[in-house]
């Protein structure tokens, strides 16, 4: 344990107490902060360098845990750094207030709210709590549907939302007003609240209203069986399903310590990158769509379909679902199969070249992206941003590279990264990426294990344990606890488009009206993902 | 510009001739699971398998409930007794009186004032994206809806049609509410996908209905997780009078 650096040097005055629990080649060290010392102890972690990944909270029966979760941001940091790093902060049942720790951590602000919501559990310092996940229109205060007590199956009772309910507004000033957006708008678009406050022709205040979709997909998880989560895992957003069916089967596999077979693991990724291929190009038709460029939003659209239709004939849905299994794959393919589908990739990945060829030549089409929407290299690294938004802002964020999982330490593929942060950037690493997911599903299939795909496993004991991957979005994590009879007793979601969601009133303010769309296209951000 | 013109001269046309004539490129439905008369001694435990009671068994046969099909392949894969699967995509059906429409205005002749043009809104009641996803390849040029007379339309004020996609959500119960009833009549309702359908894997809770039938009136209802877009076409078609439904009972090939 003394090699552990990071750990090792915990001032004493901040945690008494630092246990550290090895996962496979992985460790998780978890250190526990003393009383009135989560500030400075969370300070001291973030100051070394610590990227934040989410907050867990977990009612036990008689305390409150809360997991400040994180992971260390370089490739090459210390020897014996640990992968995961933990910093608990427990309470008894009864007392209710915690610090908030949003001036060290801006990226926990969502985190804090949602929990406020959630559970009911104060933050003290928080400058905005209140009206975030429950509609305070619609919901009475003090409802916490998200502790142990709360029954999910059985409606709350008829509620009629207030018609006396306006938005708080920010902007106070002569002909001052607020547009609303939503949560019906435009063509076919995914419902979200947005309030836009101007004076004229800009921007001033971008405040969304979200959770207009929520599920309570972590509150109805709550005693089922490990199969039964998988199936909502893979279905609270099904425009990268797969990706985060991977982090729920990796996390539940993490429990029951089950091996998953060489052939699957690699199947794995070559469908990962299937789907992120896929899930870029419908982004990339919604970016040309909301320019009006026509011709190429066909063009997309056309390759959209075409990727769909090989993943429908491939494996029996065009979105995915049901391939994901705990312990493997829910079916093998054929050699031949996966030749042929790589070739296609291969013609799509061309077509889809010429149509980026004829995009940064059209000048009417850049004009409406280049420097509009911008999210600066120090916001994106405050924010704690993932995925393409981030690397569009020049912050080389990958999990495949940060903390690899199934096989892709063994290709070789690049993670693009652009400095402007603007929507033209953000167009930018959509085609790279795609181009790279392209690369590795050629690569994938050259060596591809033999044998079965999927391991046979005897039920699951308790236990807990976090699942991660790269969805198309950036970042996913999911933590997973099993009771001693088996079934999850908390399950905890932190999708990439809740973390970057938080940061886009950064790209829509000070922008005109109509650059609204565009930023919104370019962002091209999940609202079923956010809800859960 | 004149990049585009040539490109998209290359290209050439890509639309469907359906439903003139049937779609068959492989890959454009996940299909979905069929029946099948239970052999002597057999207890069928394929049944249980299925996580959302879409198979039901019967006193001879395994009968498949299409409306609660989620696509997990459960019933087909990892099973030593697989049950068949069917390829098609028309599955549109007149919603069912009961439970999940409240009051359907459908009387006899189902597309009488919409056999012209079909205005559409479309409203995502908690989807999960697949479904929105579904419903935008419409517009691409492989389905093309507007050769049909079928448009999106921005408000509800103008459309004949509210397509909802999504398990009713409890925040969006009443923008549901307001955009039906913002609708001039005649009006229909379509609802897509097994969420709208049943509620999913998700409802009924507290935060979600079972389904959006127990939101607004259910007309014709498209079943599949999510549908494909040839699934959702059929639906229009059923509205405005130009397809047959899918046969009740249970599906055959």
């Amino acid at each position: 344990m003394e090699t552990l650096t990071a750990t090792a040097r915990v001032p004493e005055e901040y945690s008494g107490h630092i246990a550290v629990l090895q996962e496979g080649e992985r460790s998780r060290c978890e250190i526990r902060a003393r009383p009135g010392k989560l500030l400075e102890l969370c300070r001291w972690v973030r100051k070394r360098g610590f990227v934040f990944v989410g907050l867990i909270v977990e009612q036990e029966p008689e305390q409150w845990i809360l997991r400040y979760v994180f992971y260390p941001s370089g490739r090459g940091s210390d020897e014996g750094e640990p992968s995961w790093l933990h910093v608990i902060s427990s309470q008894p049942l009864a007392q209710t207030t915690f610090p908030s720790t949003l001036e060290v951590i801006p990226g926990i602000d969502w985190h804090e709210r949602e929990a406020e919501d959630l559970f009911d559990l104060k933050f003290e310092g928080h400058p905005k709590l209140g009206d975030f996940v429950l509609h305070d229109d619609a919901w009475q205060e003090g409802l916490a549907p998200m502790r142990k007590g709360f029954d999910a199956r059985r409606p709350v009772g008829h509620r009629t939302a207030d018609p006396n309910w306006r938005p708080q507004r920010i902007v106070h000033a002569a002909g001052a007003f607020a547009m609303p957006i939503g949560p019906i708008f435009s063509g076919v678009a995914e419902s979200a609240h947005f309030i836009l406050e101007t004076v004229g022709e800009d921007v001033i205040r971008a405040l969304p209203r979200f959770f207009y979709k929520h599920r309570a997909v972590e509150k109805i998880a709550e005693g089922r069986w490990p199969e039964e989560v998988l199936l909502l895992a893979e279905r609270f957003n099904g425009i990268s399903a797969f990706a985060h069916g991977l982090a729920c089967a990796q996390a539940l596999e993490a429990i029951g310590d089950i091996e998953v077979p060489a052939r699957a693991r690699a199947l794995r990724a070559w469908l990962a990158e299937l789907e992120r291929l896929r899930h870029h190009v419908g982004l990339i038709h919604d970016i040309c769509e909301s320019t009006a460029l026509t011709v190429a939003a066909s063009q997309a659209a056309i390759l959209e379909e075409d990727l769909l239709r090989l993943c429908g004939a491939l494996t029996g849905h065009r979105y995915l679902f049901g391939l994901i299994a705990c312990g493997g794959l829910s079916r093998d393919f054929k050699e031949a199969e996966l030749k042929a589908a790589a070739e296609r990739t291969r013609d799509i990945l061309g077509r889809l070249t010429r149509l980026e060829s004829n995009l940064i030549r059209t000048g009417s089409f850049l004009d409406r992206l280049e420097e509009v929407g911008i999210v600066t290299d120090k916001e994106a690294r405050a924010y704690g941003l993932v995925g393409p938004i981030a690397r569009a802002s020049g912050l080389a964020r990958d999990l495949r590279r940060l903390q690899p999982y199934l096989t892709y330490a063994q290709y070789t593929f690049d993670v693009p990264t652009e400095s402007e942060g603007d929507g033209y950037a953000r167009l930018r690493v959509l085609f790279a990426e795609a181009r790279a997911a392209a690369g590795i599903i050629g690569q994938a299939l050259t060596g591809l294990p033999e044998g079965s795909v999927r391991t046979v496993h005897v039920p699951m004991g308790a236990g807990a344990a976090l699942g991660w991957a790269e969805a198309p979005l950036g970042a996913a994590f999911h933590w997973v606890r099993l009771d001693d009879e088996g079934r999850v007793s908390r399950y905890r979601i932190i999708p990439p488009s809740f973390v970057n969601w938080h940061a886009f009133y950064l790209a829509a303010e000070a922008f005109a009206f109509q650059d609204f769309p565009i930023i919104l296209a370019s962002f091209g951000l999940s609202v079923s993902e956010n809800d859960r | 510009m004149a990049n585009w013109v040539y490109s998209g001269l290359r290209i050439g046309v890509k639309s469907t001739h359906y439903p003139r004539v049937p779609e068959n490129t492989p890959g454009v439905t996940p299909g979905l699971p069929m029946g099948r008369p239970l052999r002597s001694g057999e207890v069928g435990e394929v049944v249980d398998r299925c996580p959302t009671g879409a198979l039901k068994r019967t006193a001879h046969r395994i009968v498949v409930d299409p409306r609660h099909c989620v696509h997990c392949f459960q019933c087909v894969r990892g099973t030593p007794d697989p049950l068949r699967w069917q390829e098609g995509y028309e599955w549109a059906r007149r919603a069912p009186s009961g439970n999940h429409s409240a009051s359907s205005t459908l009387g006899e002749s189902l597309g009488a004032p919409f056999a012209r043009s079909l205005h559409v809104r479309v409203v995502d009641a908690g989807d999960c994206g697949a479904c929105l996803r579904e419903v935008k390849q419409l517009s691409n040029p492989y389905y093309n809806l507007h050769r049909l007379g079928f448009f999106i339309t921005p408000t509800p004020r103008q459309a004949d049609v509210l397509l909802v996609v999504g398990p009713g959500s409890d925040q969006m119960r009443s923008a549901l509410e307001k955009a039906y009833a913002a609708m001039p009549a005649p009006r229909r309702v379509l609802a897509v996908g097994a969420c709208a359908l049943t509620g999913g894997v998700f409802g009924p809770s507290f935060m979600c209905s079972d389904g959006v039938g127990s939101i607004v009136p259910v007309d014709v209802e498209v079943p599949g997780h999510p549908p494909p877009p040839l699934a959702i076409l059929h639906g229009l078609l059923l509205i405005a009078g130009r397809a047959q439904e899918m046969p009740s009972g249970e599906m055959r090939p």
